[in-house]
Formats: structure tokens, sequence, C-alpha cells
């Protein structure tokens, strides 16, 4: 069930407010389940905020990220009605990608 | 005589020290945070399970009666939990999804109650999310557990009296923890579940999404983790003993409002 990304984003003067709500497990590695066996590293490497075809922010993350993370960005030049999207990436391949249009 | 002095001041600060007024940093964290609850997928998960055709009989969980007709979730959660003349028995939620998963469904009951919290590394279980959109079905509805069945009223005397037996290595009961107000154990403030406002501030904030365990924990798992910590038998989900203490902090709850899906710890 990862892959949904939860998205809003508002104009609030010149600044566009960004708040990504990402499903995600962010496994480090490091933990082991009740049976004691290591569970598998599952975790965000990069994420990517678009506002329509042009990106506005990039970040590599790694396994000290939260489950479930949330994620915050401000940009300059955002107006009502426009899309952004945000997209990621994790260290198995998997994909997730949400989007909205800016109120 | 003067020693007996110093050590009375001496346990007075330190039980002056232990209290706290709220639960100040959560409050301000669960500010910050506003409507961005991790459990809001939660919720998602557990309506499209509810309309998802599963088991041997291939149904939908349409046809399950929550108490107020079949199919009908808004506002069920909150009259939890309530006597059911079908199965002649007073039920949490947890145990009426489970009676209509093995009904309607035609699932096995081994299977269906084999796993019904999250362990560690997963991303929820069925019942949580399950569980967790229901209570997101009653937001904003007043807490009223029905106490008119003499099983119901009956439910709730046994949950008063399990909430006072102190048991275990510990000698632990659940009062122990949570029939005072204002203090804390380590940073956590306890609810006073004896009296109306704690009762209802834990009744309506879960099912909660604990930040710790990036989970949604449902109020079966508060109970049977609050049974691990007194070193008591692990409590089982629907058993007489967990539904006999939810009953008894539901009704002393009675009148507060259904916030849930909460953030805690």
């Amino acid at each position: 069930m990862a892959g949904r990304i939860k998205i809003r984003a508002q104009k609030k003067g010149d600044i566009t407010e960004v708040k990504a709500l990402m499903r995600h497990p962010m496994e480090t590695g490091m933990r082991k389940d009740e049976a004691g066996e290591a569970i598998p590293a599952h975790f965000i490497t990069e994420v990517v905020v678009f506002h329509g075809d042009q990106t506005v922010m990039q970040g590599h993350w790694g396994a000290a990220v939260s489950a479930n993370p949330f994620l915050g960005v401000r940009f300059e030049g955002g107006e009502p009605g426009d899309t952004v999207r945000v997209t990621w990436e994790d260290n198995q391949g998997g994909t997730g990608e949400g989007q909205t249009t800016i109120r | 005589m003067k020693t007996v002095f110093f050590w009375s001041v001496c346990l007075a600060l330190s039980l002056g020290a232990a209290r706290v007024p709220a639960d100040g940093v959560f409050d301000q964290y669960r500010d910050l945070m506003g409507d961005d609850n991790p459990a809001v997928f939660v919720i998602d998960e557990g309506e499209e399970l509810w309309f998802t055709a599963q088991g041997p009989k291939s149904a939908t969980l349409e046809a399950c009666d929550l108490g107020l007709g079949s199919g009908v979730t808004a506002g069920a959660y909150v009259r939890f939990p309530r006597y059911f003349a079908d199965t002649n028995e007073v039920m949490d939620v947890e145990a009426r999804l489970v009676h209509c998963m093995t009904t309607i469904q035609g699932r096995d009951l081994e299977s269906v109650t084999a796993k019904p919290y999250s362990l560690r590394g997963d991303l929820g279980t069925e019942i949580e999310a399950l569980v967790t959109w229901l209570a997101a079905e009653s937001e904003g509805e007043t807490i009223a557990p029905e106490q008119t069945h003499a099983a119901e009223r009956e439910m709730y005397v046994l949950g008063e009296e399990i909430f006072f037996y102190r048991a275990g290595p510990h000698d632990f009961s659940c009062a122990t923890c949570h029939e005072q107000s204002e203090m804390r154990i380590r940073l956590q403030s306890l609810p006073d579940l004896t009296s109306h406002a704690g009762a209802a501030n834990a009744w309506g904030s879960w099912p909660a999404y604990r930040i710790s365990q990036g989970l949604v924990r449902t109020m079966g798992w508060r109970m049977r983790d609050c049974f691990r910590q007194q070193r008591w038998p692990e409590l089982q989900m629907g058993s007489t003993t967990s539904i006999a203490l939810q009953t008894y902090m539901a009704v002393n709850a009675a009148g507060g409002v259904m916030s849930a899906p909460g953030l805690k710890r």
C-alpha cells in the first residue's frame, strides 16, 4: 500500500507552501523482527518537488528519516491553479507520486 | 523527629516535581502537525478493505451490522461496546469485525485473529485499518456507549472490578497508574480514567497514530500493551476482560467527543 502521497499547496503572499505526507515504512535495515531476523532496509532515497515541469526541490534521503515522512517546502512563483507534483524513489526500486493544484 | 521532617519534605518535593499541568510538548506537536496525521492513509485503507470482497463467500463487509443496521458505519463506533442479540454477547468494535469476517465473509476464525495488531516492521493490519476508518466515521460524535441491556451494565461492573484488581509480579492494577490526574510516568502524563475528563480524552483519541512506532494503534492494542507493562498474561483481542475494561472506560467517557484518530507520542 506504499506509494501514496497526500499533498496540499497554498499560496501565501509571494510564497507557495507545499505540505506532503508520504506513505512509506522507512526501514533502516538495522531493526530485527520478533523472530530476531533483520528487517531489510527499505527507505526513500530521492524526493523531487515539481511546480509544473520545473523542479523546485530535489532531496537525497536516507534511513534517518521517519516512517510516513512529512515534507514541507516553500517556493516563489506559484499561482493558484498551477500543478504541484511530488515524486519519490526508494532503495528497492519503488516509486511514489502525488499531485495537487495550488490554492 | 528532625529526620522524619527532613524526609517528609524530600518526599513532598519529589512528588511535586512529578506533577505536570498538561501534556504540553505533545499538544504543541499536535498543533504543528495539524491535519497531517499519517493516520489519514490508514483511514483510506480501512475504507477500501470494508468494500473489498474477501473470504470463501467473496463478500464485502457492507452487510455487517455494527448496531445501527446493516452497513451503517457513520456514528456506529461511539455506541461501542454494546450488546448484540445475534451473538448474545457484549462486543467491542474489534470483536464485532471478527464476527462479521467469519459469518459474512466465511473466513476462518483462527486466521482472522492470528495477528490483529502490527508487529515491528509492519505497515498496519486489516483490523487496525478497519477500526481506524470506523472511528473516523464517528468523528465529532458524542461518546454514548449502550448501557440499556443488563449484559452491558454487567460488563461495566466487571470492568470496574478488573480496573482496581491488583495482580502480577508487580502487584499492579490499572488504577495504580490511572486513578490520579496531573501525574506522569517518565515523561508521559497518564490520564485519570476514573474521572470523566480523563476517560473522555483517552477514549476519544484512540485509535491513534503512534509517532514512535510509525503505526496506528487501536484501543484493544492499548489495553493489551497495558497488560504487558503490568507483566500480566497476554490480553486476548475480543476477550471478556478486554471488553469489560473498554466498557468501563467508554461509559466513564460518555458525553465526551470522539476526535480519533489521534496523534500520540
